[in-house]
């Protein structure tokens, strides 16, 4: 009986043994990620632990994110106590303001993520790295401080749920329509416990970025982890984001060495699978998740004609240059309409560079849509765009919950960033092909 | 252990936004947040309930974020265990590692209505509803997590196996 990825990355492990599904495993983790929010009780759970130092300062994540710039007295002190901890323990992965950007999307681009690696965050989306076949997935401040002090994480080794994609995509049709599709298919709790593992010939012909996004919004359905099995598009991109690492002959041998072991890191084809469910994507419009949970689904020419106040793109779902770009198409010579604020995130710095070097800012601007820093800020409803009673926004991040983006009476509705760049204009929900 | 409070109930896919909205991530003030525990649902829950008593849910209580905020926010504004038939993964860890008492029983929440007076054997798992009369089982916990629980949560559990780093 064959292996699935998840079984085969909690294989790599643990001492001397090849585990399967539903086994309780105590694993070596990789990396250790903790944010401006989670981090600050993780750093005090650690001091109670009376450990005087990290199990190993290079596999310590620390990204003020959330709250920064800070947003308020209290956000600076805990962004402080995240300077002061990396200081003392001279943790190499920390990003401060002007060097970090939202998480999710900057740790890929440092090149630390790869395929097979065992990787816990203090951060519900840190599955989003199974896009890139590292087991990834979320806990809590007190999981991140043990692992800090031990090295270590337990687990039950998850069932895996196979999705596979196949059929050709309709016009706009992106990862995150079929994510939003997914997760209204089997629900917010579809996935609970469960890994679950994105296949077929849509897969692979998805970007990157666009597999992020997938991966991403794994735990909307409860899931522990979204895995890809990773393929070159991965590696190639390593070789881009390590490049230093992979120069000259003994690097490109390396290489070669390393895209051995991570093409290991795949499903067997006799893996034993909780489910397989086929998706037809021919089928699928563009979504959206109308309020109150990602799973209430829609295709958003079924929906009626909803105004909004707010339009927001960005975040560690949909903050990514290729989502710029879908937007900046749609926006490029147009105006949001007067009634709509239309706030554009970059998730990153050197996406926000790049964004700047292709013209995208000016065609925002332009627009009268406002660029702001890198920052979680209101995808969360924590800063930086917070909506008032009765205001409706379109987003492009991953939760549309009660409150989620400000007032308890105010309301989100996630998409895609061609939805909302469109709905930007229009002023109320729309298809991208009314512009 | 021995856990006895009222019941306060609650639907499906209780998230942690509403257990703890963001806007008060700021801090991790047990007492502060308990303060604004459940707020967007019900802004004067932590008022109203009494030191002890107990959230009855439905399924997946605790989906959405990590924030451990969530569970301190239960402890800190006095309820004592959680009920629920099902429990999103990442709440569940984040509980049982600081010690908040969780139990799952499909039974519980069906039957059990609000303000009726419960008792809750922690280390058997039985629920005994006093105003109805009833007893209710609930789902045994893996061994492993098991020895989490006993230890008093994940730190404590740590020290006992001597795992930490020095």
């Amino acid at each position: 009986m064959g292996y699935t990825i998840a079984e085969k990355i909690f294989s790599a492990h643990v001492k001397g043994k090849k585990v399967k599904a539903d086994e309780f495993v105590y694993a070596r983790v990789d990396l250790a990620l903790g944010n401006d929010i989670t981090a600050p009780i993780a750093i005090d759970q650690f001091k109670k632990i009376g450990s005087k130092k990290v199990f190993d300062r290079k596999k310590i994540v620390l990204v003020p994110d959330h709250f920064t710039p800070a947003k308020d007295i209290k956000s600076a002190e805990q962004a402080k106590v995240l300077r002061e901890f990396a200081a003392e323990h001279n943790i190499v992965h920390y990003y401060e303001v002007g060097r970090m950007g939202i998480e999710h999307a900057l740790l890929p681009e440092l090149g630390i993520i790869e395929p097979g690696k065992l990787i816990i965050g203090a951060d519900s989306h840190t599955c989003t790295y199974g896009a890139m076949g590292a087991f990834a997935t979320g806990v809590g401040s007190t999981d991140l401080a043990a692992a800090w002090a031990t090295g270590s994480s337990w687990f039950k080794v998850p069932k895996t749920i196979k999705f596979v994609y196949k059929g050709k995509f309709k016009k706009w049709v992106c990862g995150k329509d079929l994510i939003l599709y997914t997760i209204g298919k089997i629900g917010v709790d579809g996935a609970l416990y469960k890994a679950m593992e994105f296949s077929g010939a849509v897969i692979d012909s998805l970007s990157l970025d666009e597999r992020l996004t997938m991966s991403n919004m794994a735990i909307e359905a409860g899931g522990k982890a979204g895995l890809i099995a990773p393929d070159d598009k991965v590696f190639d991109y390593l070789k881009i984001v390590n490049a230093r690492k992979y120069k000259g002959k003994a690097g490109q041998k390396q290489f070669i060495s390393d895209v051995k072991r991570w093409k290991s890191f795949s499903s067997d084809a006799d893996a034993q699978y909780e489910e397989v469910i086929e998706i037809n994507v021919s089928e699928i419009e563009p979504q959206v998740a109308l309020p109150h949970l990602p799973s209430n689904t829609k295709a958003v020419s079924k929906v009626k004609k909803m105004r909004v106040d707010q339009v927001v793109i960005g975040s560690c779902t949909n903050g990514r240059i290729s989502d710029l770009r879908v937007a900046a198409k749609i926006l490029k010579g147009k105006k949001v309409h007067p009634k709509v604020r239309c706030i554009v995130f970059p998730a990153t710095q050197a996406i926000y560079l790049a964004a700047m070097k292709e013209g995208l800012l000016e065609i925002f601007i332009n627009a009268d849509a406002v660029v702001s820093t890198p920052t979680c800020g209101p995808c969360l409803g924590g800063h930086m765009g917070i909506l008032a009673a009765g205001e409706r926004a379109v987003a492009t991040t991953n939760r549309n919950f009660v409150g989620r983006m400000g007032h308890k009476d105010s309301e989100v509705i996630l998409s895609s960033p061609a939805v909302a760049a469109a709905t930007a204009i229009k002023g109320y929900l729309s298809h991208p092909d009314a512009v | 252990m021995k856990i006895k409070g009222k019941a306060w109930k609650f639907g499906d896919n209780i998230n942690t936004d509403e257990i703890i909205a963001a806007r008060y991530l700021n801090t991790f003030d047990e007492k502060e947040l308990g303060s604004y525990c459940m707020e967007d649902i019900d802004k004067d829950f932590s008022q109203k309930i009494s030191k002890g008593d107990i959230i009855v849910a439905g399924k997946n209580f605790g989906c959405g974020s990590s924030r451990e905020h969530a569970p301190i926010a239960i402890k800190g504004c006095g309820i004592s265990c959680v009920i629920a038939e099902s429990f999103a993964r990442i709440f569940y860890r984040n509980a049982i590692n600081i010690g908040l008492p969780i139990l799952i029983s499909k039974d519980a929440h069906k039957k059990i209505k609000e303000k009726n007076l419960i008792e809750i054997d922690v280390s058997k798992g039985i629920i005994n509803n006093i105003t109805q009369k009833k007893t209710y089982s609930t789902e045994k916990f893996a061994d492993f997590m098991q020895d989490i629980v006993n230890s008093g949560g994940l730190l404590k559990w740590i020290r006992k196996k001597g795992l930490a780093k020095r």
